[in-house]
């Protein structure tokens, strides 16, 4: 069968079982988007190139499966680095496919030439330019297969014009040529057993699960282990929802914001079981100050992430489950020769319960506040509306199962942490790389991937200004995401800094409430807008947007300017020196 | 000049379109150091062999050799041990030298078994081949009489006959407990 490159590119990515790819055409990829009319794949129409990179990304979080980009050359695929670099980072499975200019032009500063491969090699897993339209299909198969297994992470494909209108004898490989790409699997059988050896000894144990939890899909594993040993559990920003919230063993996040027991625990552990987790800068803080006193169990199916920042006692290279699994088989015998008795962890037990009923998350609520303005004079006035307070509504007021996106900045650090995740990739947010904008497309993906999900997406004013026009798509393509702006009016996380660490000098970090109308911008988008601006609103609001499943809705949630996030750690600082939430800071730790 | 800090990799790659930057851009990217660098191809035309002497002090063997594995087109990576390998390099020098000295020159080429491929009237070109440690003295011997230009090509190594080598697949673990 004979097929033009185009037709082979579009054939390839059905025969991978692509159902749905995000995209933006233009001049170099013009030919692939003929054949795309006559597909059975979904395509969605972006309103801006970053928008599909980030849906696909969104896809690829709640499903699992690689999400797919298209755009065309030069400025299409500048556009779509961010999100590149965003998968990157966070090991996402995206296939961006893009435009070239025609072979003969490549080198000569064409019209919309860009040298994509240059400029992504070192935002991708790999990246590959296609010469030779015979090359598409065992160059579609090698770029799926490198996305999904080992490490994942995101490729990218490009495809100059003229080999996009070749013709080719279709065929679809066999078997794939990459010598070089050798993923590994299980684990080394001896290395599980010293592990075992150190989870049976150790007395403060913690498992510090990090995103390679939810990759491999290990979170049932997890279950097993935590229940089986007693060992307490750590999730990490990218590990929300890999462990259920409400677990009694379940600490909840660590980190810069996460909270004292979670921190505290690790500091203060004789071991840490690191599963899938790269000890980022924003977990272990000052690194030399970093859980002092404990042993490391390192598994990573990545072997450069093992003594890259922390040596590991015991490093593993291997899939997270099937390591998961294998602790969980090697630790079976000695639960039951008595080894793992509860008993042995009750000390540690209680003085984890102490820290969690000490320093709970908190923040000042409604009444309090409201106490607070009546003192100074403000009588009368309704009381500030506090972000974490709108979150616990959100919260409790959608289905179990929900899933949430965010932007990042304050309200992506609260999201996690008043947030209860009870189930694997039910949070989709941007966390090695941090990109503001990354919540309304990367939602709008999550949604399109799990259409019968609710999904919310909780952003910041700022950040909703950066992508909020891939509520155009949303609308048009009748995806129901519900957005959730805590609106304070400023770069809020950045505001934090400048009055923590700068003297309260606020450099350009005002945005206004008003300007943009969020309202009336989300109406001339085809949402539903809505405005919220005391606390007894916030609940008909939310509502409200739970019933409309036939667009998407904007809630424009007025909140407190002032609001900080709590407990931080100082950049720079050890965990030790974790700063609480002021109405704690009277409050001995108890050891 | 070669010294402790520096450790010679031996890098099977895939012959194709961009893999030395692929190579390059990863030891740019993550702030490791290349002293030199050789490639061409080995006997079987789909691969390339890179040989990199890294600089250990810019950051830990064992992590440069991990990421550089992760490359999809990084088929093998030995680590050559100096005591373990056949290190060839080649030096191609023009040296500042007058009738007086040519002699000398010629005689000191001699000595260390190189060549000379060019001669002018007040310079000659010599070429040298060996180990690089040779190389090191010829070229701080030539210095005395002015070295015009000098070209090195970097190392190329292969293990000693019987010697073992430290593949990158032989050992998985970092285990010490």
């Amino acid at each position: 069968m004979q097929l033009t490159g185009a037709q082979a590119l579009v054939k390839s990515l059905e025969t991978q079982g692509v159902e749905v790819m995000f995209g933006l055409p233009g001049g170099c990829i013009l030919p692939v988007y003929d054949p795309i009319i006559d597909s059975p794949i979904r395509h969605i129409l972006v309103r801006h190139e970053q928008g599909a990179g980030h849906m696909a990304e969104g896809y690829a979080h709640v499903t699992g499966r690689p999400g797919v980009a298209i755009v065309t050359s030069g400025p299409g695929a500048t556009n779509i680095v961010t999100p590149l670099c965003d998968a990157y980072m966070d090991s996402i499975p995206i296939v961006v496919i893009t435009g070239q200019v025609p072979t003969a032009a490549i080198g000569t500063d064409a019209f919309q030439e860009a040298d994509t491969t240059g400029i992504t090699m070192g935002v991708t897993k790999h990246n590959w330019l296609v010469t030779d339209a015979a090359d598409i299909p065992r160059v579609i198969a090698e770029a799926f297969h490198v996305a999904t297994t080992g490490r994942p992470g995101p490729v990218l494909v490009d495809v100059p014009k003229d080999v996009s209108l070749q013709t080719m004898e279709w065929y679809w490989p066999e078997s794939l040529d990459l010598p070089g790409y050798r993923p590994p699997s299980q684990p080394a059988a001896k290395l599980i057993a010293a592990a075992a050896e150190l989870m049976a000894a150790a007395r403060r144990p913690v498992i510090y699960a990090g995103g390679g939890v939810l990759k491999s899909r290990a979170s049932a594993a997890l279950v097993e282990l935590a229940e089986l040993t007693g060992i307490p559990v750590v999730t990490t920003l990218m590990a929300r929802g890999a462990f259920p919230d409400s677990h009694p063993l379940c600490l909840g996040m660590p980190g810069m914001h996460g909270n004292y027991t979670a921190v505290t625990a690790m500091q203060q552990a004789d071991l840490l079981v690191a599963l899938g987790s790269r000890f980022d800068d924003r977990v272990t803080g000052k690194v030399s100050a970093f859980a002092p006193h404990a042993k490391v169990i390192h598994v990573d199916i990545d072997k450069a992430e093992l003594g890259k920042v922390r040596r590991p006692e015991v490093g593993i290279v291997a899939d997270c489950r099937l390591a998961t699994e294998a602790l969980v088989s090697a630790l079976t015998p000695r639960a039951a020769a008595g080894e793992l008795e509860p008993a042995r962890l009750a000390g540690w037990i209680g003085q984890l319960r102490t820290w969690q009923e000490q320093f709970p998350l908190t923040y000042e609520g409604p009444a309090e506040t409201e106490t607070t303005s009546a003192g100074t004079g403000a009588a009368g006035r309704p009381p500030l509306l506090k972000p974490q307070f709108v979150l616990e509504v959100l919260r409790d007021n959608t289905p179990a199962g929900t899933i949430l996106a965010s932007g990042v900045g304050q309200h992506q650090m609260w999201a996690s942490q008043y947030w209860r995740f009870e189930q694997p990739n039910t949070w989709v947010n941007s966390g090695g790389l941090g990109t503001m904008g990354f919540a309304v497309p990367a939602a709008i993906g999550a949604k399109v991937g799990r259409p019968d999900a609710m999904v919310w997406a909780v952003d910041g004013d700022g950040c909703f200004q950066m992508t909020a026009q891939e509520l155009v798509t949303a609308s048009a393509e009748r995806i129901p995401v519900k957005i959730a702006i805590l609106n304070n009016a400023y770069l809020g996380m950045v505001r934090q800094w400048q009055h923590m660490f700068y003297e309260e000098r606020y450099s350009e970090v005002y945005l206004s409430p008003d300007l943009p109308d969020y309202v009336g911008w989300a109406e001339s988008m085809g949402c539903v807008g809505l405005r919220v601006e005391t606390p007894e609103e916030v609940l008909p609001a939310i509502d409200k947007a739970n019933q409309i499943d036939d667009r998407p809705v904007v809630v424009d949630f007025r909140t407190d300017s002032m609001e900080q996030v709590f407990p931080m750690v100082p950049a720079g600082a050890s965990n030790d020196d974790i700063v609480v939430h002021p109405s704690q800071r009277h409050r001995q730790a108890a050891s | 000049m070669s010294t402790a800090r520096h450790h010679l990799l031996s890098v099977l790659v895939e012959n194709k379109a961009g893999v030395l930057t692929r190579v390059a851009s990863l030891f740019a990217r993550r702030g490791y150091n290349i002293f030199s660098l050789a490639v061409a191809p080995t006997d079987d035309a789909r691969f390339s062999r890179i040989s990199i002497v890294v600089d250990v002090e810019s950051a830990p063997l064992e992590q440069v050799i991990a990421q550089l594995d992760k490359l999809i087109n990084v088929v093998e990576i030995s680590e050559l041990h100096p005591d373990e390998a056949r290190e060839a390099e080649l030096l191609l020098v023009t040296i500042s030298a007058n009738a007086d000295e040519r002699a000398q020159v010629i005689q000191l080429v001699g000595v260390f078994g190189g060549q000379i491929v060019d001669v002018g009237l007040d310079a000659v070109t010599v070429m040298l081949a060996g180990a690089p440690d040779a190389l090191d003295d010829f070229e701080e011997l030539m210095r005395s009489y002015g070295i015009i230009e000098l070209q090195r090509t970097g190392r190329v190594a292969l293990p000693k006959l019987g010697a073992t080598s430290t593949a990158s697949e032989a050992d998985q673990s970092l285990e010490s407990a």
